[in-house]
C-alpha cells in the first residue's frame, strides 16, 4: 500500500523505525501546545496605534477603510460608498446576524452566497490583523466563501474589537470555535486577505482585480472605547 | 611591547602565477600593520578547482598539505576572498570522517583572514598611507563579501587613499561571471554575465576598477580589454600599498596602453 | 513535461541570441530583489524568521512519518480523503479517477508546480478531460504550448505582444479588431473568459503550499484570488502536495507565511492565504463537497537522510531564482524542466536524474547570492556541489574535464615540480604577452579569448622572484 511504503521509505531515510511512545508524546505535546514563534514587534503596539496600523497597511494593499461610531451607521456608509462609485443599490449579503439586524432603507441586500452575476458583495469579517492589514474571514453558513471572492467590488464590516496585532491571536480565536460536524475548530475554508485581487503576470507589472474583486473596502465600526485615540 | 604577530601569507596560485605583485603588495601592507611575513614554500593552490568539480580526494590532498605546511603561525592571511573562504569555511568540511585532521583544520580556519579585512579588522588599520590619483569603483568579489563579510574594510580604506575617488557601481555585489572553472565549461553564460558587469562598471564613469580577488579580476580585466575600455584594472591591495607606478594595470603593457 | 535538460547549452544558446526573452528578463530582473529588499527592511525580525522557518522545517523533517499520519487521521476526521500516492503515476491515475467518477468534463486548475512535474494535464486530456489552466501566467502558457520559466511568474519571459497575440489567436469569439489599449484590456479579457470556466467546470485543482497537521489543512497562497474561485465553485476540490509541504501546527504555517510573501514578490503578505479543511459542512452554502488531498513522494523519500535532504525545507518563494545572475542571464526555460534557476539546479538532478540533468548543477558561479536570500537558509551552493562530487564519482564528469583536474592535481600535490612548471608557464605567457599586456586568442582557452581578452602574466611567478629576494637580503 502506498502509505505504508511512504511511510517506510521516510524512516528508512531516518534511519529509524516507527517514533518510540515516549518521542510521540513529546511530539503530541507540541501539537497541543502549538508554542508561538517570534512574534515581529510592529503589531504589538497600544489599541489606537493597533487600528491605525491596521488601516495604514490596507491602504498600502491598496483596500479603503472607513470609520464608523457604530454598526447602525454601517448602511449609510455603504450607500455613501456606493453611490460615490455610482454603483447599483443592490448587493449580494452575508446572512450573518450582525448584519441582519441593520437597517438598510433605500438599500437592497439579497441574502445568501454570491452569484456570478453579482457586482458588489457584503460580508462580516471574524478578525482583522494589524501586522499587514489582512482580513480573517472563516467560511460559515453566515458568512459564505464565494462573497469574498466573486463580486467586482468587495465590502467588508469590521469591528474595531475584533483587530488583533499579530496572525496568531486570530487563531487564538478560532481554536475557541467548535465544529459539531467534524469536532474540530477549523471551518472548511478560511480565507486570510490582504487587499484587492491583483496580479503581475503581464510584463511584471501589478494590475487590480484579476479574478477576485479589484475593490477592497472595509467599514470598521468603532466598538472598542480603548482603540479611539 | 608584545611582540609582533606572525602571519604566514598564503600566495593563492593565480597571484602566483599571474600577479606576483599582489603578492608583494600584501607583505608591505602586512609590515606596515605591524606583522612579521613569512611565506611558507609548500603551497600550490587552496584546492578549489578540484573541490568545486566534484573532486574531494585532490581537494583533501591538498588542504592536508596547506594544514601542515601553515601550522604554527598566528594568523593565515590571503589576498583573495575567494580562497580565504576556501580555507576558512570549506576545508574543515573535507575532513568529517577524521577527527585529528578535523581539528586541525577547524584551527587553521579560525586563524585564516583575507587581507583588507585583517589590516583593517584584527590590526586597526585606518590609514594606509597611500596615493592614488583616480576615481575608482570597487567590485565585490562573492565570497569575500557573502562567507567572509568583506565589504566595508574596502571602502574605508580606499576613502583615505590620497587623490582617490570612490564611485559605486549600481549593482556592485553582482557576480562577474567567473566562477572559477564555470567561465570555461560555460563561455556563453560567463561572457553575457561579465558584458552586464563591464557595463555597470562604465557606466559609473570610474578610470579605474578595483577588487580583491585575481580570478574576477582577470575576468573582468579581460572583457574592458575586449570591449577596448581605458579601464585601469587593478588588485586593491596594489593601491593601498601604493604600488601603482611600480607596474602596469592587469591586461596592459609596459607603456600602459 | 518534456525534459530538455541534457541540451542545457543549446538552450542556453538560443535563450541568449533571443531579443524577446532578453527583453523581458532585462525589465524584470531589477524588479523582484528590490521589492524584497524594502520588505525584509520594514520587518527587523527578518533573519531571525529565517532562522525560525528553518528549524520548523527540519523539526518536521526530523519527525515527517509521525506528522503525516497525524495530518491524515486529520484530513478524515474533517471529511476529507487522502491518496497517497508514491510515485507520478499513482498520483496521476489518482486524480484521473476522481474526475472520472464525477463525471468531470472540465477542470479548473490553480497554479500549482507540482502538477507540472506530474504532468496532469497531458493526462487528463488524454482521457478526453479538459484542464484549463486559471492562473494568468499559467492560462497564457497553456494557449502557447509552453511550460513555465518560473514558478511564482510562470510567463513573466513573455511581452505585452505575445499576449494580445495569443489571445487574438484563440479567442476568436470576440471581435477581431478589438483594441487591447492598456495591459489591463489583456487582463479583463482573461477574467471574463475564465469566469466562465470556473462556473462550467466539475472539479477543481490546486497545489498546495503547506499542509497542516494538527487541523489536517492545506494551503494555498495567490494574489489573482483563481486559486480560491478554482476550490470553491465546483462540487469537488482535489489539492496536490508532495510530502514536504507538511508543518505541525497554525503557528508554524503563520511563522513560514511570514517569510514566503516577503522573499517571493516582495509583498508583506499575499493576498489570499487560504487555509482548506475538509469538505462543505452541513449548513454551508456554498463551498465544495468533495475535499480530496493527493498526497505525493515521488522521489522526495529518497532525499531524506542524504546531503539533500535540506533541499526538502524549500516552499517555493522563488528568491534563489529572481537574484541569481545566471537564471537572468539564460531565463527559466534553459534549465529544461519544471523547476529553474537555484533551487532546480538542486531538486531537479533529484527528481529526473543527475545523468539527465547534469548540466544544472554545474552551470553556477557559487556566488551565494540565493543562500543569502533563501527563507529557510537552504545551503544551495553546497548542494550543487554535492552534485558535481556525486558526478565525480561517477565518472558522468566531461572526460577532458577530468584529465585536465588530473593533471593539475597532480603537480598540485607536488609544490617543487609545481614551482618549476608555474615557473615556466608563467615565462613564456609573460615573454608572448609582453608587448601587448594581453591575448585575444590563445590555443586550448577559446572558452575564455571568445568573449574576452587573457590579460597576459607579470612573467615571473611569486615564488620565484620571493626567492630571489629572500637570497639577496641574506
Amino acid at each position: 500500500m502506498s502509505r505504508d511504503a511512504i511511510l517506510g521509505a521516510i524512516r528508512r531515510g531516518l534511519r529509524r523505525g516507527p517514533l518510540p511512545d515516549d518521542q510521540k508524546l513529546a511530539l503530541r505535546a507540541r501539537l497541543d501546545a502549538h508554542p508561538r514563534h517570534l512574534i515581529p514587534a510592529r503589531s504589538q503596539v497600544p489599541r489606537p496605534a493597533q487600528v491605525a496600523l491596521f488601516i495604514a497597511n490596507v491602504e498600502k494593499e491598496f483596500g479603503s477603510v472607513t470609520r464608523v461610531p457604530t454598526l447602525a451607521d454601517v448602511p449609510g456608509a455603504i450607500a455613501d460608498y456606493l453611490a460615490a462609485g455610482n454603483l447599483p443599490a443592490h448587493f449580494a449579503m452575508a446572512p450573518h446576524p450582525e448584519l441582519m439586524d441593520l437597517q438598510w432603507a433605500l438599500l437592497q441586500p439579497r441574502i445568501g452566497r454570491a452569484q456570478p452575476s453579482d457586482l458588489v458583495c457584503l460580508t462580516q469579517a471574524f478578525a482583522g490583523i494589524a501586522e499587514t492589514g489582512t482580513l480573517m474571514l472563516p467560511a460559515e453558513p453566515t458568512r459564505p466563501t464565494t462573497l469574498n471572492l466573486l463580486g467586482d467590488i468587495a465590502l467588508v464590516v469590521l469591528r474595531a474589537s475584533r483587530i488583533v496585532g499579530p496572525y496568531e491571536d486570530a487563531w487564538n480565536w478560532l481554536r475557541a470555535r467548535h465544529d459539531s460536524t467534524t469536532g474540530g475548530f477549523m471551518p472548511r475554508n478560511v480565507m486570510l486577505v490582504t487587499g484587492p485581487s491583483r496580479s503581475a503576470d503581464i510584463e511584471s507589472t501589478l494590475e487590480l482585480g484579476a479574478h477576485g474583486p479589484r475593490q477592497l473596502h472595509i467599514v470598521l465600526v468603532d466598538d472598542d472605547p480603548a482603540a479611539i485615540a | 611591547m608584545t611582540p609582533p604577530p606572525r602571519v604566514a601569507l598564503f600566495v593563492t596560485c593565480l597571484v602566483d602565477l599571474h600577479r606576483p605583485s599582489v603578492g608583494f603588495a600584501a607583505i608591505r601592507l602586512l609590515e606596515a600593520a605591524g606583522c612579521q611575513v613569512d611565506v611558507p614554500r609548500a603551497q600550490t593552490c587552496c584546492g578549489q578547482p578540484a573541490y568545486n568539480s566534484g573532486d574531494r580526494a585532490t581537494a583533501r590532498d591538498l588542504a592536508r598539505g596547506i594544514i601542515d605546511a601553515f601550522a604554527g603561525y598566528d594568523y593565515i592571511v590571503v589576498p583573495s576572498g575567494s580562497c580565504g573562504g576556501m580555507l576558512r569555511d570549506h576545508v574543515p568540511g573535507l575532513f568529517e570522517d577524521d577527527p585529528e585532521l578535523r581539528r586541525r583544520a577547524d584551527v587553521m580556519a579560525a586563524k585564516t583572514y583575507e587581507l583588507v579585512s585583517f589590516l583593517t579588522d584584527m590590526r586597526g588599520m585606518t590609514d594606509p598611507q597611500a596615493a592614488y590619483a583616480g576615481t575608482v569603483t570597487y567590485h565585490d568579489s562573492c565570497a569575500g563579501l557573502r562567507e567572509l563579510g568583506v565589504r566595508d574594510q574596502p571602502r574605508a580604506l580606499l576613502g583615505k587613499v590620497a587623490g582617490l575617488t570612490l564611485t559605486e557601481m549600481a549593482e556592485p555585489e553582482v557576480c562577474c561571471g567567473f566562477g572559477g572553472t564555470f567561465c570555461v565549461k560555460y563561455p556563453d553564460i560567463s561572457t553575457r554575465m561579465v558584458a552586464d558587469k563591464t557595463r555597470d562598471i562604465a557606466a559609473t564613469g570610474a578610470d579605474t576598477l578595483l577588487a580583491g580577488d585575481m580570478g574576477c579580476l582577470l575576468n573582468m580585466a579581460g572583457r574592458l580589454a575586449r570591449e577596448g575600455s581605458n579601464i585601469q584594472v587593478r588588485h586593491v591591495a596594489e593601491v593601498l600599498a601604493g604600488m601603482t607606478q611600480e607596474l602596469p594595470a592587469i591586461g596592459r603593457a609596459r607603456d600602459g596602453r | 513535461m518534456q525534459i530538455t535538460s541534457p541540451a542545457f547549452k543549446s538552450n542556453v544558446a538560443e535563450a541568449l541570441a533571443d531579443p524577446h526573452l532578453q527583453k523581458a528578463l532585462h525589465f524584470t530582473r531589477p524588479r523582484f530583489p528590490e521589492r524584497r529588499a524594502a520588505a525584509v527592511a520594514a520587518l527587523p525580525e527578518f533573519e531571525t524568521l529565517r532562522d525560525i522557518g528553518r528549524d520548523i522545517k527540519n523539526h518536521t523533517l526530523a519527525n515527517l512519518d509521525f506528522y503525516l499520519e497525524i495530518w491524515a487521521d486529520n484530513v478524515e476526521k474533517s471529511g476529507g480523503q487522502v491518496h497517497w500516492c508514491a510515485t507520478a503515476d499513482d498520483a496521476r491515475a489518482a486524480v484521473l479517477a476522481i474526475c472520472q467518477r464525477v463525471g468531470a468534463k472540465t477542470v479548473t486548475k490553480g497554479k500549482s508546480m507540482i502538477s507540472e512535474e506530474l504532468g496532469i494535464n497531458e493526462h487528463l486530456e488524454k482521457h478526453g478531460i479538459e484542464p484549463v489552466e486559471t492562473d494568468l501566467g499559467e492560462y497564457i502558457l497553456q494557449i502557447r504550448g509552453e511550460g513555465p520559466s518560473h514558478i511564482i511568474a510562470p510567463a513573466f519571459h513573455l511581452n505585452r505582444e505575445d499576449w494580445e497575440e495569443s489571445f487574438r489567436k484563440t479567442h476568436t469569439d470576440l471581435p477581431a479588431d478589438r483594441v487591447f489599449g492598456e495591459r489591463r484590456d489583456i487582463m479583463v479579457e482573461a477574467r471574463t473568459i475564465l469566469r466562465e470556466k470556473f462556473i462550467a467546470a466539475d472539479v477543481g485543482i490546486t497545489g498546495a503550499n503547506f499542509l497542516i497537521a494538527e487541523t489536517g489543512s492545506s494551503v494555498i497562497v495567490t494574489n489573482e484570488g483563481n486559486g480560491d474561485l478554482t476550490q470553491t465553485l465546483p462540487k469537488v476540490h482535489i489539492a496536490l502536495a508532495s510530502i514536504e509541504k507538511l508543518v505541525p501546527t497554525l503557528e508554524d504555517a503563520t511563522s513560514l507565511l511570514r517569510l514566503l510573501a516577503r522573499s517571493a514578490t516582495g509583498q508583506d503578505f499575499s493576498v489570499y492565504t487560504t487555509f482548506s479543511t475538509g469538505a462543505r459542512r452541513p449548513d454551508d452554502l456554498d463551498g465544495p463537497e468533495e475535499y480530496h488531498v493527493v498526497v505525493i513522494d515521488n522521489g522526495r523519500s529518497a532525499m531524506i537522510g542524504t546531503e539533500f535532504q535540506d533541499m526538502l525545507r524549500c516552499i517555493r518563494c522563488a528568491a534563489c531564482m529572481n537574484h541569481c545572475p545566471v537564471y537572468f542571464t539564460v531565463g527559466g526555460h534553459s534549465y529544461g524542466w519544471v523547476y529553474p534557476g537555484p533551487m532546480g539546479s538542486v531538486l531537479t538532478p533529484s527528481l529526473i536524474g543527475v545523468e539527465k540533468a547534469g548540466h544544472l548543477p554545474n552551470a553556477s558561479t557559487f556566488c551565494g547570492k540565493c543562500e543569502s536570500v533563501c527563507p529557510v537558509k537552504i545551503p544551495l551552493p553546497k548542494l550543487m556541489r554535492h552534485w558535481r562530487e556525486r558526478e565525480f564519482e561517477r565518472h558522468l564528469t566531461p572526460g577532458a574535464m577530468r584529465n585536465n583536474l588530473a593533471i593539475w592535481g597532480w603537480f598540485a600535490r607536488r609544490p617543487q615540480l609545481y614551482r618549476a612548471a608555474t615557473r615556466v608557464a608563467a615565462w613564456g605567457l609573460g615573454l608572448l604577452g609582453r608587448k601587448r599586456g594581453r591575448f585575444s586568442w590563445l590555443p586550448f582557452a577559446g572558452g575564455w579569448t571568445d568573449g574576452r581578452d587573457l590579460p597576459a602574466p607579470e612573467g615571473d611567478t611569486f615564488f620565484a622572484r620571493y626567492a630571489r629576494q629572500q637570497r639577496h637580503k641574506s
